[in-house]
């Protein structure tokens, strides 16, 4: 009964053997320092793999080639050539397949404002485009489609 | 691997701990991360001139990375900087540039819009803005659980099993580029499209945009275009002074930019 | 709906990413924290100290500050976006982290508390826990109240004096240990905002000063507060009741005046310290007016104005200071004081978290913050007004069931 001081103490022990035990259960066994240290690596090594295995969308413009040929040539000699086909028609992940048998198709004006309204900036790239400073001067109304084919801009025309 | 010998070891460099980071940094330098010649130190190289505002990277990143589309949140997004005659500095970037710019009245928020005159305008610009995977992330460094981390390929990654959702390395991280998913409800950030790059792809908005103004490379590798440019030209990077050493570089920044 | 968005009204040129994302309960977080530690320092005057005049209310304090112990990571938990996965910080620390700290501070300080209670009570548990025993067919709820009592002694029912004695060296080493660790949780809350170099008005060394300093004095405040209040209700039940007191009211009166200005002595003191601190903090910015100086000058003189200079050292500080210093001090006074000095120290945990964020990364923009006051999904209740003010009623609950266990008063004298 002397040390009845310590007993406190006893306790507090006690819970730390408890946490760590916990911890020992708890924590994944990749977690640790890899390679740029405890700073700036301390992590779950197995996420790492859930961002590697992340799900790929964007196919690039090749996958279209063979199926969309006749887009595919049309773009590639018009001014709409460095305009990957799925900025304009989505990503065509699972396309074509049930799930997807066919991407978006917008044909709404604001898609091309992106690029054809004029801003008034001297000396950039944008200011260059060919465009017009109030777009609803241009063909009011109307689908810029059904005189432009996007794929082929120059030849379609009105 | 974590024994109980390595936490016991953490605990103690519990108060130490706190001041390891600048030893660290120094012994780090500029030099890429530790490794082998042949790993991997992905960079970015963003050309501003180059930049027309369309927003296509905005909505690629957002497709590709499953961020809410509606959110007004997103991993990468594009400013736009009016300087008039006066010297007054306007910049916007509305729902991040998703959609593009498609107006000249510049979004101030709940100021209202701001419109100006073509004829006031001395100059103007876009900049593209996206993680900067720093060689010494803030962000890393604040989190206090390990639930971000940098690889050796120095990618800057979020475990979202593992995130409290603390939002310190929101408030860490100088360019504002960390968010709250607004699904998984854990701190969101650019991965330099990590699983396009495996896959020998490039990242989404790079592929997304149409004048190149937008660059991924490999600083490790000397003959890699980026590389090049990078160390021939003049590059500069965002808010240096914070010293993150951002791996974002851009060509052609003016001083407006913030 | 992006978290933060409901709340924050952004202006002029702000990132797209950027929200209030720390709202009203970290603003709460080192206000308790804050409580907690001053309790703990306002106790430890007197243990380690000596000083006699706080006797009284040391062993308040010290109970005061366990109840708002447990109050404390309540504003991280109701913060954070997965509240269940709060134990991660325990089992994965990253130390470079200031939060990380949070988990080994806090629990050393919990065990230095609790520790220091068991020694100050220790002789209660086991004259409890032996009445209990002596006593035939216990009630059930007896029964819970002597497996309790059982428990609390730790096997140990040795009351000589010697043991006792043992018991009061005890006391006085953990309190002495307690009053830098006690600093410690609370430097470190400043260290959390200190060390963000990212936000211009947060990072400055003295941050972590700024904060012990405040928060002795709120920790002080509340004491006193507690404690006039706690009188008051005594000699309520003195008046009203017939019996045969140990103390006459008169007596009482007198003590707790007595406490009271002696309290008041120290209040004053670590005020006149803060306020300091903070000028000292404010002065050196706008003498060194680096590049993030513009755009915090129109957050601290303008925008902010009335939160900081009105709101936080006027009526927060300076009135305070005021009616203290004026001679005669009266409980009324002192309540009017007291109730002052924690709004001005809440103003001034506000204007640090809040007016952290009230200016853009880009310093070209500001945020403002909309406290969501009536709640409409679980989001604006736990942080908003309904969360906040839940936090701050918390420990007095709390205190009133520890104080079942820990009786404050009542026993007093017979104890030590
Ligand atoms: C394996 C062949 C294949 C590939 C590769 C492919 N598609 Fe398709 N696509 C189809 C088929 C088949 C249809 C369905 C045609 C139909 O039902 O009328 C279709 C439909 C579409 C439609 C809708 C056409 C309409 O009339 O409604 C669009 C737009 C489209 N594809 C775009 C693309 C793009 C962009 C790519 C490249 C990223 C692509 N496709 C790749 C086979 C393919
Ligand atoms: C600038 C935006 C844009 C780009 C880039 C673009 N498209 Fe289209 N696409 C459209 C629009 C708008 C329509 C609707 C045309 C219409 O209805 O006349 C369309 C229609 C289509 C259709 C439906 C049938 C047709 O021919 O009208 C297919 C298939 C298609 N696009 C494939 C492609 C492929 C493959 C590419 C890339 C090589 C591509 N598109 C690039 C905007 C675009
Ligand atoms: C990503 C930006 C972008 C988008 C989106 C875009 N365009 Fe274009 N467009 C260009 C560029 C660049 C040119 C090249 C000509 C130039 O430099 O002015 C061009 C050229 C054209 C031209 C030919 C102008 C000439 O040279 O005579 C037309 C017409 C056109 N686009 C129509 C459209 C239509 C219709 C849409 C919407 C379906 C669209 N564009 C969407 C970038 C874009
Ligand atoms: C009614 C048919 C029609 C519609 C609808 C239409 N355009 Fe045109 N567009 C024309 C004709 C005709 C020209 C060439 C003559 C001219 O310059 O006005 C032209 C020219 C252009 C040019 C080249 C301008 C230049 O400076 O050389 C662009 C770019 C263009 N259109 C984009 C668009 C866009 C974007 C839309 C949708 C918002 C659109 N157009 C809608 C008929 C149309």
């Amino acid at each position: 009964m002397k040390n009845h001081v310590f007993r406190p103490l006893i306790v507090v022990i006690g819970i730390v053997l408890l946490i760590l035990a916990a911890r020992f259960v708890y924590v994944p066994k990749d977690f640790g320092s890899y390679e740029r240290g405890y700073i700036y690596s301390w992590h779950r090594q197995g996420d790492e793999n859930f961002w590697n295995k992340f799900t790929i969308k964007y196919q690039g413009k090749e996958y279209c080639k063979d199926c969309h040929e006749k887009n595919f040539t049309s773009i590639n000699k018009s001014p709409h050539r460095i305009i990957i086909c799925e900025n304009c028609h989505g990503p065509a992940i699972d396309h074509p397949s049930e799930a997807r048998s066919k991407l978006v198709i917008d044909k709404s004006r604001e898609q091309c404002y992106r690029c054809h309204v004029k801003l008034p900036y001297p000396d950039t790239a944008r200011g260059r485009i060919k465009g017009f400073l109030d777009p609803e001067q241009h063909n009011p109304g109307m689908e810029c489609v059904t005189c432009h084919d996007p794929h082929d801009p120059k030849l379609g025309g009105a | 691997m974590l024994t109980r010998r390595n936490f016991l070891k953490y605990s103690l460099a519990g108060a130490a701990g706190l001041a390891v980071p600048a030893t660290i940094k120094a012994s780090t330098g500029t030099a890429p991360a530790a490794g082998t010649a042949t790993d991997k130190r992905w960079v970015f190289l963003v050309d501003s001139t180059k930049c027309v505002g369309c927003g296509m990277c905005v909505k690629a990143c957002k497709n590709e990375n499953e961020v809410p589309y509606d959110a007004n949140v997103s991993r990468t997004w594009v400013e736009r900087y009016v300087v008039t005659k006066d010297g007054k500095v306007h910049a916007d970037s509305p729902k991040a540039a998703r959609d593009g710019f498609t107006t000249q009245t510049i979004d101030q928020g709940h100021h209202g819009k701001e419109i100006i005159k073509p004829a006031d305008i001395s100059k103007a610009f876009f900049v593209p803005k996206l993680c900067n995977h720093c060689e010494n992330p803030a962000c890393v460094q604040v989190c206090p659980v390990g639930a971000t981390y940098q690889t050796k390929e120095g990618v800057v990654l979020v475990d979202r099993t593992w995130c409290i959702g603390c939002g310190y390395c929101i408030m860490a991280c100088p360019y504002g580029v960390r968010f709250f998913h607004p699904v998984y409800h854990t701190a969101e950030k650019c991965t330099f499209c990590v699983h396009r790059l495996h896959a020998g792809l490039k990242p989404a908005c790079v592929e997304a945009c149409p004048f190149g103004a937008r660059q991924i490379g490999n600083r490790n590798d000397p003959n890699d275009p980026v590389t090049k440019t990078i160390l021939n030209n003049k590059v500069q990077v965002l808010k240096e002074e914070y010293g993150t050493k951002p791996q974002v570089y851009y060509l052609g920044l003016s001083m407006e930019v913030k | 709906m992006v978290h933060g968005e409901i709340w924050t009204m952004k202006e002029l040129f702000t990132y797209p990413n950027e929200y209030i994302y720390w709202s009203v309960q970290i603003v709460m977080y080192p206000f308790m924290t804050g409580l907690v530690a001053g309790a703990f320092v306002l106790s430890s005057l007197y243990h380690v100290f000596g000083i006699k005049e706080l006797k009284d209310i040391a062993r308040f304090a010290l109970v005061f500050s366990f109840a708002l112990l447990f109050a404390a990571p309540m504003p991280i938990m109701l913060h954070l976006q997965h509240p269940f996965r709060g134990i991660n910080v325990m089992m994965t620390p990253h130390f470079t982290s200031a939060i990380a700290a949070f988990g080994i501070v806090f629990f050393t300080y919990g065990a230095i508390v609790a520790s220091e209670l068991w020694f100050l009570y220790r002789k209660h548990f086991v004259d409890k826990a032996l009445a209990l025993r002596e006593k035939q067919d216990k009630s059930f709820v007896e029964q819970l109240w002597y497996l309790l009592y059982g428990t609390l002694t730790l096997g140990s029912y040795d009351v000589s004096d010697e043991a006792l004695h043992r018991d009061e060296k005890a006391i006085k080493v953990l309190a002495g240990i307690g009053i830098p660790v006690a600093c410690f949780l609370h430097g470190y809350a400043g260290f959390i905002f200190g060390s963000v170099k990212a936000n211009a008005l947060w990072m400055t060394p003295l941050m972590p000063v700024i904060f012990i300093m405040s928060a002795i004095v709120s920790g002080i405040a509340l004491c006193m507060l507690t404690y006039i209040v706690v009188m008051e209700i005594r000699k309520f039940m003195m008046k009203r009741s017939r019996k045969t007191w140990q103390q006459s009211l008169e007596e009482v009166k007198g003590a707790e005046m007595h406490v009271v200005k002696m309290t008041a002595k120290y209040l004053v003191l670590f005020l006149v310290l803060a306020i300091t601190l903070e000028f000292l903090d404010l002065i050196f910015r706008g003498y060194t007016a680096v590049k993030s100086w513009d755009v915090l000058r129109s957050v601290i003189y303008e925008r902010d104005f009335y939160d900081i200079f009105i709101m936080q050292y006027g009526i927060g500080n300076l009135v305070p200071l005021l009616l203290f210093l004026v001679p005669g001090l009266t409980i009324r006074r002192t309540i009017l004081g007291v109730l002052l000095v924690l709004f001005g120290v809440f103003m001034m945990r506000w204007n640090v978290v809040i007016g952290g964020q009230a200016f853009s990364l880009t310093f070209a923009g500001y945020m403002h913050y909309l406290l969501p006051i009536v709640p409409h999904d679980w989001e604006t209740a736990k942080e908003g007004l309904v969360g906040a003010v839940g936090i701050f009623v918390m420990p007095f609950v709390l205190f009133w069931f520890i104080a079942k266990v820990f009786p404050v008063f009542g026993e007093t004298n017979k104890a030590h």
